[in-house]
């Protein structure tokens, strides 16, 4: 059978954040782009369905001034709770005062948060209802079932039947990413044995916009404020322990409490609760030729510094940056010279923080004395200078390095 | 172009020998990792610099994916057809030509892969001047500074462009430092390019090129310098034009 290729330039597979900002940035950027996105669920865009789906993330001040710059962040702003203040604890469960090593006026050097909480599902359909206004082809429900790339362009195959022909095919289809593997890029990963276990609490007493995180033997236990006296719980366990805790309700307040503390006064549990496997997966490459990998699909990492996903949304701002670039040129964007600006701007990035995450998870979840001692003693001696939490706090609002222009909140 | 008359007299294509010996050729022009890595390096400021000089000339929007629709552009010594594709790509009407009937036949070869049209034909910028035929722009990038006579060559390339059109020429100038940079450097030292592809005497000062150009009525619009940046690796816009250096210039309407 030979059904004749719908012609696009680029073809994004997965339609999370990743997958719409990408096609919302390069919309806006170049007019009379042939773009279409591939998804297996059609976009949540009704926002009052999207307001029952509890989960939320940190988006740093980098990746909210792209929000900025795409034209959504004024439809997420009312529902997004800035992070004012940051305490971080290292404490073991059973002590009675937790030691506070580092306390963070969580606001960068120009008074903006480092950070704010957002809804995922606000952010995806403000993405979504975007990138529809922006005129994006959205092809859903359907999947990529296929795809094979040579000289003229990639042919992409749909699971319903219909083949697009495009210059480029982005994998945005997270994690478990299989166009990765259709394309034969090798991932190191590693698992920690641990899980995260993610729910929604309600709080007597306000949070005052401080977010609280206790370095416990098990991992790291995260209280981030949302709006209203709601906080986001993110809490590692080994992985059995967080399977048992999620099974179990009276098992898991009760748990639950031990590890909140008293400070926001009764606690009520609001939301459903998950726990979600926590490893750390990064790919060999990012590009082939006439492929790209983003986000996930380029690089999972432990949540814990909360960095996942705005390292995605910098994928996407280099991405759309050396794309529309290209495209503008008149380069071909699938071309391999074309792709590997994109990489060499990312990779090392994405090493650096995973490997930054990946020790400061290996030096909190632990319980050896000496271990906590030299960790308490770093955490006071970055507490004690305060060029160095700056730059901390910088770092984790996304800045530093070389900056794509869309999470400086400039157009590209 | 106005006149599609002359059709160059297509090189054999029935001996499977010689496409085969093409296709290699045309593997070699267009890998960016090969023999041309300094022109693939080079491509990306160039293009960016002829995409917004002809934008801003003939009143197109840069940041359209199709800025150059229907322009007509004449590329003289366009090799393997690295800028004659992008070009095309971004919607204008493209001939190519080359003395060499090779770098034509692996030109015409590498666009029918990629499916672009573009009018490829082996002859001088004479030859084609001789029927009559004008562009909106007609660009001879690094050309000059390997033609025998460039007075004679710009005359050449100056009737080709149609009234109210462009000009744009690339090449090295004649400096000390570009005998120090782009030839002992390039090519002794770095080996980005075969010994000998360029020799100082015949490296072109700025003036010789605007100075005939003038004389011929146009009208200067640009000098850029383009420099290498060894920390990121890649070829930069720059004032300085010691080295590598562009020219544009408007032939009157």
């Amino acid at each position: 059978m030979t059904a004749t290729p719908e012609r696009h330039d680029i073809v994004i597979a997965g339609g999370g954040y990743v997958g719409l900002s990408l096609a919302l940035a390069l919309m806006q950027a170049l007019p009379g782009l042939r773009l279409a996105l591939v998804d297996t669920r059609p976009p949540q865009t009704d926002p009052a369905e999207a307001a029952k789906d509890l989960r939320a993330s940190a988006i740093a001040a980098a990746a909210r001034r792209m929000l900025a710059s795409l034209g959504v962040w004024d439809e997420i702003a009312p529902v997004a709770q800035p992070i004012l203040d940051m305490t971080v604890t290292d404490s073991r469960l059973d002590d009675r005062v937790r030691p506070v090593f580092l306390t963070f006026d969580a606001r960068t050097d120009d008074g903006e948060p480092f950070a704010h909480m957002v809804p995922n599902a606000a952010m995806v359909g403000a993405l979504a209802r975007a990138l529809e206004a922006a005129g994006g082809e959205v092809i859903a429900p359907d999947a990529v079932a296929d795809f094979d790339a040579d000289a003229a362009g990639t042919r992409v195959r749909l699971g319903s039947g219909r083949v697009l022909s495009a210059s480029l095919l982005v994998a945005a289809d997270g994690v478990r990413s299989r166009l990765r593997s259709l394309a034969g890029i090798r991932t190191v990963s590693w698992s920690y044995g641990q899980s995260g276990i993610v729910t929604t609490l309600k709080h007597e007493l306000p949070h005052e916009g401080r977010a609280i995180e206790h370095f416990l033997p098990s991992g790291p236990f995260a209280l981030l404020p949302l709006t209203g006296n709601r906080s986001s719980l993110v809490w590692s366990e080994k992985t059995e322990i967080a399977e048992r805790l999620i099974a179990d309700d009276f098992l898991f307040e009760a748990e639950l409490m031990r590890r909140v503390g008293h400070g926001l006064g009764a606690v009520e549990v609001v939301g459903p609760r998950a726990a979600y496997p926590l490893g750390l997966t990064v790919a060999r490459d990012f590009v082939r030729p006439r492929f790209a990998l983003a986000g996930d699909a380029a690089h999972g990492i432990h949540p814990i510094a909360g960095q996942g996903l705005n390292m995605g949304f910098r994928d996407v701002a280099a991405l759309a940056e050396v794309l529309a670039e290209a495209i503008r040129r008149g380069e071909d964007p699938g071309a391999i010279d074309v792709l590997e600006r994109y990489q060499r701007w990312r990779r090392f990035d994405t090493v650096e923080m995973a490997a930054v995450t990946d020790v400061l998870n290996r030096l909190f979840s632990n319980d050896l004395a000496p271990v906590r001692a030299l960790r308490d003693f770093g955490l006071g001696l970055v507490d004690r200078l305060p060029a160095l939490k700056r730059r901390f706090i910088g770092e984790a609002a996304g800045g530093g390095g070389d900056l794509p222009k869309m999470l400086r909140g400039q157009a590209i | 172009m106005t006149d599609a008359a002359t059709e160059a007299p297509r090189v054999s294509t029935v001996d499977p020998a010689e496409v085969e010996r093409f296709s290699r050729i045309a593997a070699e022009w267009w890998d960016p990792h090969g023999k041309f890595r300094p022109l693939h390096r080079f491509n990306p400021v160039r293009l960016g610099y002829l995409k917004r000089e002809i934008c801003a000339h003939h009143g197109r929007d840069e940041r359209t994916v199709r800025g150059l629709d229907g322009l007509s552009v004449l590329d003289i010594g366009c090799g393997g057809g690295l800028l004659c594709e992008p070009l095309a790509r971004l919607g204008a009407r493209v001939t190519g030509i080359d003395p060499s009937v090779t770098n034509i036949e692996v030109a015409r070869l590498h666009a029918a892969g990629v499916g672009l049209d573009i009018d490829y034909r082996a002859v001088t910028a004479e030859d084609l001047g001789a029927t009559g035929v004008t562009c909106d722009v007609v660009l001879a990038m690094e050309v000059v500074e390997h033609v025998a006579d460039v007075p004679a060559f710009l005359a050449a390339c100056a009737a080709l462009v149609r009234p109210g059109g462009l000009i744009v020429l690339s090449t090295i100038n004649r400096t000390a430092k570009a005998f120090a940079l782009a030839i002992v450097g390039a090519e002794y030292v770095l080996r980005w390019l075969p010994r000998g592809t360029h020799s100082y005497d015949k490296l072109v000062r700025p003036e010789e090129i605007e100075g005939p150009l003038q004389g011929l009525g146009f009208t200067l619009l640009d000098r850029r310098g383009v420099v290498f940046d060894p920390l990121r690796g890649n070829w930069a816009e720059s004032t300085d034009t010691d080295v590598n250096y562009m020219v544009v210039a408007a032939r009157p309407s």
